[in-house]
């Protein structure tokens, strides 16, 4: 594989995973449990989002190196198939109730953060830019996610219940953050793009104890979607993506180029 | 028992050498949480940097029935005011 070519992969896997979840959590807007709760959730959703515009718009300056002529950030996100998406399926998933939606973010927070951190000595100096300030806003989004996880796991027997069946129910989406394929392997070894095996154990320490104090156990579940190189970051997506799409791309989809 | 969060009371400090000043209220359930959504909710234009919370409940004020008593004796105490002292024109900020 081409050097920019993988590169590209690799930064729409970037991008397309903070903007999917930026959207979904853009979803929450008017339906958080409580006005604190609902521009919290937005905040959040806005930094990944910020985040993903600048992945994007990297991706388009890369695939202009590779191909000629590359997309624009709007582009990418706006008039591409489910199937043309890179993201992690686990963002893809539905905010269910609280719960799952902080089940969610608390998996993926922590995973984000470790991975931003080792981007950030990238040898390729646009990714580490980007990485070493990302990382400052993705920071609290550990110890938001965190916080709500400790809250909900011990507090009432309902909320650990459902916090603990979270969990359960997204864990197998968890194992495709820490798979490689070949996109990875042709930017690893030039220490441009992390290695996502070494990222398990850091990431398995930093959330064992956030559910030790929160009395939930980590599932145990071995058998992991998309791992073997059949998943999210290969284009291969849940039924949840294409609604999501749906509502995302809409306006450019029906307006094509409508602009402010 | 109430389902409602506690009420709590956001104070933000907008720049270094200023005082803490109260920018208004909101819901959490418990003080780690307060500080979270006020950083939420009344920092997001970089507003501030530093914040205090406070449980409203914690927070005791003055009776509006005791103000003739608190504050009406120092009306007529015009000298209590610095406005005989002619000020030099060349001390600034006082």
């Amino acid at each position: 594989m081409n050097k920019d070519e993988a590169l590209f992969e690799y930064l729409l896997r970037l991008g397309d995973t903070d903007v999917v979840l930026a959207q979904r959590l853009g979803e929450w807007i008017g339906h958080g449990p409580v006005l604190e709760e609902d521009i919290g959730l937005a905040n959040i959703g806005l930094d990944l989002l910020g985040q993903g515009r600048l992945w994007l718009a990297l991706a388009g300056e890369v695939e202009a190196d590779w191909k000629g002529a590359g997309r624009s950030e709007d582009e990418l996100a706006f008039l591409r198939d489910g199937n043309a998406f890179r993201n992690l399926q686990l963002v893809e998933m539905p905010n269910g109730d609280f719960a799952m939606t902080m089940a969610r973010q608390f998996y993926f927070d922590h995973a984000h953060l470790l991975l931003l951190q080792a981007l950030a000595r990238s040898a390729e100096p646009r990714i580490a830019e980007i990485a070493a300030k990302a990382v400052k806003e993705v920071a609290y989004h550990v110890e938001r996610s965190a916080d709500w996880v400790i809250r909900l796991g011990d507090g009432t027997d309902e909320s650990h219940a459902r916090m603990q069946k979270a969990l359960d129910t997204l864990w197998p989406y968890t194992g495709e953050i820490f798979a490689v394929d070949a996109v990875d392997d042709a930017l690893i070894d030039a220490g441009i793009a992390a290695d996502a095996r070494a990222l398990r154990e850091p990431w398995l320490a930093a959330i064992g104890p956030v559910l030790d104090e929160a009395t939930l156990a980590l599932p145990a579940g071995e058998w992991m979607q998309g791992r073997g190189g059949r998943g999210g970051k290969q284009g291969v997506h849940t039924e949840h993506l294409g609604h999501l799409l749906s509502e995302m791309q809409y306006l450019q989809r029906a307006y094509p180029g409508a602009r402010w | 028992m109430s389902n409602e969060w506690p009420l709590w009371e956001i104070f933000i400090r907008s720049q270094h050498g200023l005082a803490h000043k109260h920018v208004g209220s909101l819901h959490a359930p418990d003080v780690e949480l307060a500080i979270k959504n006020a950083r939420d909710v009344y920092t997001r234009r970089n507003e501030g940097v530093s914040i205090w919370v406070v449980k409203s409940t914690d927070i005791t004020a003055s009776s509006p029935g005791d103000r003739e008593a608190l504050f009406e004796p120092s009306n007529s105490k015009v000298y209590r005011h610095p406005t005989f002292f002619p000020m030099p024109d060349e001390v600034k900020h006082l």
